[in-house]
């Protein structure tokens, strides 16, 4: 492949410039080109969710995006959630409800947890459920998540 | 307060009394120890095998058959070799001079057979997917580039696709020098079968098909082998459930001495039974790293492990039960013809399923006459691999469907049957006729829980009433029996390197701290938390003072690691009997320091404390340090041991027997033939419970998993042998929103083969779920005269049992 582009962009709030092959996806590119690991290549056909990333607030699956397509924009990963403290309650929910097991959906499970969290007034477990269906997890059967999603939501005050 | 703790989480009834000879204080045995290692996951920051990056590591990707069946006429490399970033590309006979082949039988299983095998295909190519060559790169795209300039020329050969015609006369035989198809077969037969169905006031029969299926671990299949030509020694990082028999193979078929093997495990995305064998493109993986003296990684992506990782079930089971006018069982018999992939995996065998159909079905009743035969067929697809709950499933679909006709032919309740026929409480314990002797079990006690949780009548009262207004709903229950702490019956004596047992290794630091190094590895099912929990308790330190390591050839001591629902049964009594005599030895140091007997004694709170009055003499932490710092203090004679190290492998049974019971109330629209999960319910025994918590999820997941097979999940293959749904947008693994809350209660019957007195729970809620689907789908649908013996069951097979669609 040849014909490599630049693209400039922002990564848990630092500016991050690299060069790249244009067939590069963006989840390869946060774990090969930046050493972030936390989002996982679970199908690469956007089925399973472990690729989960937010882009310029919305979360998107990394698998299905050109890291070319993300030029200017502003990306977040579990590393950057994490840091920023915003989840906290939300991770702590996890831990205490024994909601994930082997974690490799996790990260994803998480920044698509935190997106209903912060868009939704209030969600039944039903509408949890629903959310969440497009992060497959193969460990837990659901339920645990559901219970700490709507933990952190109770607490919250929603 | 850690006491309260116990009782607070209200589990397994009946187990108070065994913590009470077990230890005089529960201390974290029972409580809903939190997982402390589950904050590197939660904020991004575990390591799997793929995170790993190792200096000059190039990585390869596998060209794999097209074709389910076909001679290899010729392969061409030249062009790919010539490709952007390509550093080897190596065909079947080249990678045969540095790896030895292998055969996938077990000794003590006569009648197994099965043909040599190849880490890539030699001549002829046996299944859709079956590597074919192996291309080195700098990076995977790169080689995924060149792979597709290799030229393959293939000569198609007649495929065996289904299993019911693989022993047909004229049916192609996929390995010529086995003369035939048939992998393994065996017969039972015990008591007088004929002459109980003669007698008997009805006879049911049904024939049961249980789709192909394949674990998904979200994580795929992981190697980075790293050779190293200075020392030459090969360390692999490896996701794998079973790390000492890994080393053990690898240097076997490597040719490399044991001790220059090492075999890590970092954070595992999930295992379930499909991380316990050998794949030909993960040997491939290590000799190449050995043939180019540099780490090679290979991370399967999900459309080639759709075509390369074991699959599992894929039987059809022809059963009949004889039943007296009482409702008692009389005879049972069944035919199970199982398709076992293109070659029996090794080193395990893939006829366990069959075995256990065999050994369990029938499994909670009181039995006498048996008959079974069971054939396990070769075919040119995937090989069929142990899966999460190893043929049980299979068990208790065909049990409890043929219990649930045969309630419905002589006009009982389900639950009624079930009671008249479970085995007595007396009669333990029980050699079921072609199997296992089994423990004491809580059948009766289970089925009871299970209908006051599901409050079984109000349920029978809105079934009723809704069905006034043509409305579908049905409650299906589904008892079982999960064998669990396997012997060395299973494999070690068919010659397979598998060990049954597992040791522990526990040291005081010098800070009063607590490493364990331990056989199980963790997969995410908590088995660090578990093994952590034992220790501290019989320490009296915290789960903040004990480091368990695991998963680690070179640190653990030798262990089977994660099959067989054997980690909280074996690693936790190793692990048990280990902190027990490493307390002997620092109560006796204790007892030299204070001069006060040992017996005096115990371990509490972090200190030694005096067995009558309470009050702690010293902290462990000032034991520690005047263990290791002022040895001038202790007499001449006395040399404090500070690590102590038990093996344990449980001899008395070939496994341990668990049991309960599932149930499940659920929805069909007669009109689209989809099922609605209303809810979901499992009452557990696995003898002593460690944490309740990690129990609870392990039995969900599982529930959920079953409830996979049940309803979505299946290898659709073609007549050619192509599988037509190999991705996870068609593969239908359970989603969230089509899942229901599960409620579970445990029931505590400890093993009596142990001293901690814990049996298997995580593959449990997997062998039950589909039965139970299963019977609530029929008792939904039977008013309109369908049933569904089919699993999946698909929209259109309901639809078909409803006559509502032809065919």
């Amino acid at each position: 492949m040849s014909g490599r582009v630049e693209i400039t962009l922002t990564v848990n709030g630092e500016t991050v410039r690299r060069t790249i092959e244009p067939r590069l996806n963006l989840v390869d590119f946060v774990r090969e080109e930046l050493g972030l690991t936390g989002a996982h290549a679970g199908c690469e056909q956007g089925a399973c969710g472990a690729c989960s990333l937010r882009v310029d607030g919305k979360v998107v699956r990394g698998c299905l995006m050109f890291a070319v397509q993300v030029d200017g924009a502003d990306v977040e990963t579990i590393e950057g959630l994490a840091q920023s403290g915003r989840a906290d309650d939300l991770m702590a929910a996890f831990k205490r409800h024994n909601s994930l097991q082997c974690g490799f959906c996790t990260p994803g499970m998480l920044l698509t947890a935190d997106e209903l969290l912060s868009t939704a007034d209030h969600s039944s477990r039903a509408e949890i459920r629903d959310f969440i269906s497009g992060n497959y997890c193969r460990c837990t059967g659901y339920q645990a998540i559901v219970d700490a999603i709507e933990d952190v939501q109770a607490k919250r005050g929603g | 307060m850690r006491l309260k703790t116990f009782r607070q989480s209200g589990v397994a009834e009946g187990m108070d009394g065994r913590i009470g000879r077990l230890e005089k204080r529960p201390g974290l045995i029972g409580s809903d120890v939190q997982r402390r290692d589950v904050d590197r996951l939660l904020r991004g920051r575990g390591s799997y095998v793929d995170d790993i990056k190792l200096a000059r590591m190039v990585h390869v990707h596998f060209l794999r058959s097209p074709y389910a069946h076909a001679r290899i006429v010729s392969i061409q490399t030249e062009e790919a070799k010539k490709a952007p970033g390509v550093v080897r590309i190596v065909t079947g006979n080249e990678l045969a001079e540095v790896i030895t082949p292998w055969v996938g039988v077990l000794g003590h299983m006569a009648s197994m057979k099965s043909a040599e095998q190849s880490a890539l295909a030699i001549d002829k190519v046996c299944w859709q997917g079956e590597p074919v060559a192996a291309i080195v790169a700098e990076s995977r795209a790169q080689a995924e580039d060149a792979a597709e300039l290799i030229e393959v020329d293939y000569d198609p050969l007649p495929v065996v696709a289904d299993k019911a015609n693989a022993l047909d006369a004229d049916s192609p035989v996929i390995h010529e020098q086995l003369g035939d198809n048939l992998c393994y077969e065996r017969k039972e037969n015990v008591g007088d079968v004929d002459k109980a169905f003669q007698e008997a006031h009805a006879v049911v029969e049904e024939v049961f098909d249980i789709g192909r299926h394949t674990a998904v671990t979200l994580e795929p299949r992981s190697i980075l082998a790293d050779f190293n030509p200075g020392d030459r020694k090969l360390t692999v990082h490896l996701s794998s459930q079973v790390p000492h028999m890994m080393q053990y193979l690898f240097a076997k078929h490597l040719g490399l001495p044991e001790a220059d093997v090492r075999v890590r495990v970092p954070d595992m995305g999930g295992g379930f039974g499909l991380k316990i064998h050998i794949y030909g493109d993960e040997m491939a993986t290590a000799a190449l790293s050995m043939m180019l003296e540099r780490p090679v990684k290979h991370i399967a992506d999900r459309t080639e492990s759709f075509v390369s990782d074991t699959h599992a079930r894929d039987h059809q089971v022809r059963a009949r039960l004889a039943v007296d006018a009482d409702g008692r069982f009389m005879a049972w018999e069944v035919d199970d013809l199982c398709g076992a992939g293109a070659y029996s995996v090794y080193p395990r065998g893939s006829v366990n399923e069959s075995k256990q159909v065999l050994n369990l079905t029938g499994g909670p009743y009181a039995t006498e006459n048996y008959r079974g035969r069971a054939r396990v067929v070769f075919q040119n697809k995937p090989m069929l691999g142990q899966y999460r709950a190893v043929g049980h499933p299979i068990v208790c679909s065909v049990t409890e469907g043929m219990v649930d006709r045969a309630a419905h032919a002589l006009g009982l309740d389900p639950a009624d049957i079930r009671r008249r026929n479970f085995i007595p409480e007396d009669a333990y314990p029980y050699k079921r006729p072609a199997g296992p002797v089994l423990e004491r079990l809580s059948q009766h006690a289970s089925l009871e829980k299970l209908l006051s949780m599901m409050d079984y009548p109000s349920l029978r009262n809105e079934q009723s009433r809704l069905r006034e207004k043509n409305v579908y709903r049905g409650i299906g229950l589904a008892s079982y029996i999960e064998m669990s702490n396997p012997s060395s019956a299973t494999y070690g004596v068919g010659g397979a390197p598998i060990t049954s047992q597992d040791g522990c290794v526990v040291r005081l630091n010098a800070q009063g701290s607590v490493t364990c190094a331990v056989g199980v590895t963790e997969i995410g099912q908590g088995a660090r938390t578990m093994i952590g929990q034992i220790v501290a308790t019989v320490l009296g330190v915290g789960m903040e003072d004990v480091t368990v390591l695991l998963g680690d050839t070179e640190v653990t001591p030798y262990g089977g690691g994660n099959w067989g629902s054997r980690g909280a049964g074996i690693s936790g009594e190793a692990a048990y009997l280990a902190a027990g005599s490493l307390r002997e030895n620092l109560l006796s140091a204790a007892g030299v320091l204070l001069q006060c007997d040992p017996a005096k004694l115990r371990l509490e709170g972090k200190a030694v404390v005096d067995e009558d009055s309470g009050e702690a003499r010293m902290t462990i932490a000032e034991l520690a340090y005047t263990v290791y710092f002022r040895s001038d203090l202790f007499p001449k004679s006395f040399q404090p041991e500070l690590v102590a190290s038990r093996h344990y492998a449980q001899k008395a049974l070939d496994g341990v027997a668990t049991n309960g019971i599932q149930g499940s109330y659920l929805e069909v629209d007669i009109d689209t033939g989809f099922v609605s999960l209303l809810g979901h319910w499992l009452v557990h025994d696995c003898g002593t419970v460690i944490n309740p918590a990690i129990v609870n999820e392990q039995l969900r997941g599982a529930v959920v998993q079953g409830l996979g097979g049940a309803l979505g999940e299946e290898c659709l293959y073609s007549s050619e042998g192509q599988l037509m749904n190999g991705t996870l947008a068609e593969y239908l693994v359970p989603m969230a929103a089509e899942m229901p809350d599960i409620e579970i209660a445990l029931i505590s019957t400890p093993t009596e083969t142990s001293s901690l007195g814990a049996k298997g729970a995580a593959e449990a809620g997997a062998a039950g779920a589909p039965a139970a689907t299963m019977n609530a789908i029929n008792d939904a649908i039977q008013p309109l005269g369908g049933r569904v013996a089919a699993q999946p069951f698909t929209p259109e097979r309901i639809l078909r049992a409803l006559n509502k669609i032809g065919g």
